[in-house]
């Protein structure tokens, strides 16, 4: 779909790395571009037109996010440089707070990096411990496997609500409501669903959510911290400067200023938050449900035609996202991945950030393509008829 | 042998790959790519400045495994300086400056690949390595 949007489908390519980034539609590269050449001030300093004219944008594109994702505020929403620092946020600047020696933090060994390491370090400071959801035979997340690893410790569960590799989606709503039953908070990873199905936190009670912009047709550098408003209250920001201070006069005097600012010290990423505005408008006029319905079509075409292919390994057949991991038997994923290139097709070869995933699935590598809405039938035929032909890869390869 | 054949004869049956469990004679060296997924651990034996002795295992793509085995193979019984010169005279190669063509031997086999841009990062990845570990010495 909307191929016609996007001046890099103009490139002589098959993209299937959108699990990586996305590439960005005209109407995105317009307003960044409009940005810099019509009004390209700094945001909070309304003494002039063109300044005012940023905070109006920029604040209309939380607006857009905020109702994107069903937020009751919009100061529940905060501008960030990605996932990764949302995550970051989350486990510091909120739960730094709270946790104490001996409290666990729930995740899976299929979560991303991102999702991983900022909780590695929050229990090294805190002497607390990492505890992980056992998986089905799909390495699936159900609401069993989360009852059975609750103790009376647990503070948060943080889960990806679809993971890179694996692409499953998880019943992060199922598991709020229990969780909340329980006293304990939710952390949802969206940066791998917010892109490709409808979000609304109200619905799923999420606590807290992190995504990216660059990975739903927005700019790089861009992403989304979402909080409850009352729990962002009580986060502590992990910068510190100019835009979120109310005053200032010693150490023991600080005043800060009220959500969401207090959280984005210094000049934010003024082009990033309106070009993430622009590219949500986007998949608006698309439609969520549209681009959900058609990339579920989508995947089940490749899977069908993959799954005939006898030396191929689909790790995830079942998954239902756009995201499907393989090996070809006996090829090295990234050699295969080199051999694709040659043609101009982009997988990804790799581990992709779910280094602990190798402890859970057996598998050390894989190849990875993820789909998105502008991907078509025809990119589909091309890399199943450049992968049907073994003796070719093997020989091609160098 | 023509290139393919040498690079997939490293690749698919070195002698220099296998799983061991080293004594303390052997250091290791674990080599990642920052930028791809190869990942492998050569261990090295040197006795009186002589590379004695070396092995590798790990999971890497064709071009870094045989790149590798090749290394391990045109350094064994030659001494650290030696060594060095070795691992020069091939980073100029990969570079496109002038090399001895004859020091290289079978490490030839890279001089068209490495002009793939990132296919240069695999054949270099386990010389990175193992100069890290005499520039420590
Ligand atoms: C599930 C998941 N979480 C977090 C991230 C991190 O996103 P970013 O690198 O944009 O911060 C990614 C990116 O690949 C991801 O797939």
């Amino acid at each position: 779909m909307n191929i016609e949007d996007f001046p890099m489908l103009r490139e002589d390519l098959i993209y299937l790395d959108n699990g990586a980034t996305t590439f960005k539609p005209q109407c995105v590269i317009d307003k960044i571009t409009e940005y810099y050449t019509k009004y390209s001030a700094n945001a909070h300093r309304g003494d002039y037109d063109i300044s005012y004219k940023v905070d109006q944008e920029y604040e209309n594109s939380r607006e857009i996010v905020r109702k994107f994702i069903n937020a009751r505020f919009k100061e529940e929403i905060i501008f960030t440089s990605g996932a990764t620092e949302s995550l970051n946020m989350i486990a510091n600047g909120f739960f730094g707070k709270f946790i104490e020696p001996d409290d666990e933090i729930l995740i899976t060994q299929t979560e991303h990096a991102s999702n991983v390491l900022p909780w590695f370090r929050l229990v090294n400071e805190k002497q607390a411990k990492i505890n992980y959801i056992p998986l089905d035979d799909n390495h699936y997340v159900t609401l069993e496997n989360v009852k059975k690893a609750v103790t009376p410790k647990t503070k948060v569960i943080s889960l990806a609500s679809i993971t890179n590799v694996i692409g499953d989606e998880r019943p992060i709503k199922e598991i709020c409501e229990f969780a909340h039953q329980n006293n304990i908070f939710v952390v949802m990873d969206g940066a791998q669903s917010v892109p490709h199905r409808k979000t609304d936190v109200i619905d799923l009670d999420v606590d807290f959510l992190a995504f990216s912009g660059h990975k739903m047709c927005g700019p790089t550098g861009i992403g989304v911290l979402y909080g409850k408003k009352e729990l962002l209250e009580e986060m502590e920001p992990q910068n510190y400067g100019g835009g979120m201070n109310e005053s200032f006069d010693n150490p023991n005097e600080i005043y800060l200023k009220e959500l969401p600012t207090r959280l984005e010290a210094g000049t934010p990423n003024i082009a990033g938050a309106i070009g993430l505005g622009q590219a949500i408008k986007y998949l608006d006029s698309i439609g969520m449900k549209k681009i959900e319905a058609y990339e579920k079509k989508l995947r089940r075409y490749a899977i069908e035609k993959l799954i005939n292919i006898p030396y191929l390994d689909i790790i995830n057949i079942e998954s239902d996202s756009g995201i499907i991991s393989f090996n070809v038997d006996g090829v090295f994923s990234q050699d295969v991945a080199y051999y694709l290139n040659k043609y101009k097709v982009c997988v990804r070869a790799g581990n992709h950030c779910a280094k602990i995933l190798n402890q859970e699935t057996g598998v050390l590598n894989s190849l990875r393509i993820s789909l998105y809405f502008y991907n078509t039938e025809s990119d589909i035929d091309s890399l199943v008829e450049l992968l049907s032909n073994k003796e070719k890869i093997v020989e091609e390869m160098l | 042998m023509d290139n393919r054949n040498i690079i997939m004869n490293h690749y698919t049956s070195s002698p220099y790959k296998k799983d061991f469990n080293p004594d303390l004679n052997y250091q290791k060296i674990e080599t990642k790519s920052d930028s791809c997924i190869d990942h492998l651990n050569i261990y090295v034996k040197f006795e009186n400045n002589i590379l004695k002795d070396a092995y590798f295992n790990g999971e890497a793509c064709a071009i870094a495994t045989s790149s590798c085995s090749i290394l391990l193979k045109n350094c064994l019984n030659k001494t650290v300086s030696e060594i060095v010169e070795y691992i020069k005279n091939f980073d100029n190669m990969v570079n496109g400056k002038d090399f001895n063509l004859e020091e290289l031997k079978e490490a030839i086999v890279f001089k068209e690949i490495v002009r793939q841009g990132h296919r240069k990062t695999c054949a270099y990845l386990p010389y990175q390595g193992l100069k890290k570990l005499i520039d420590k010495r």
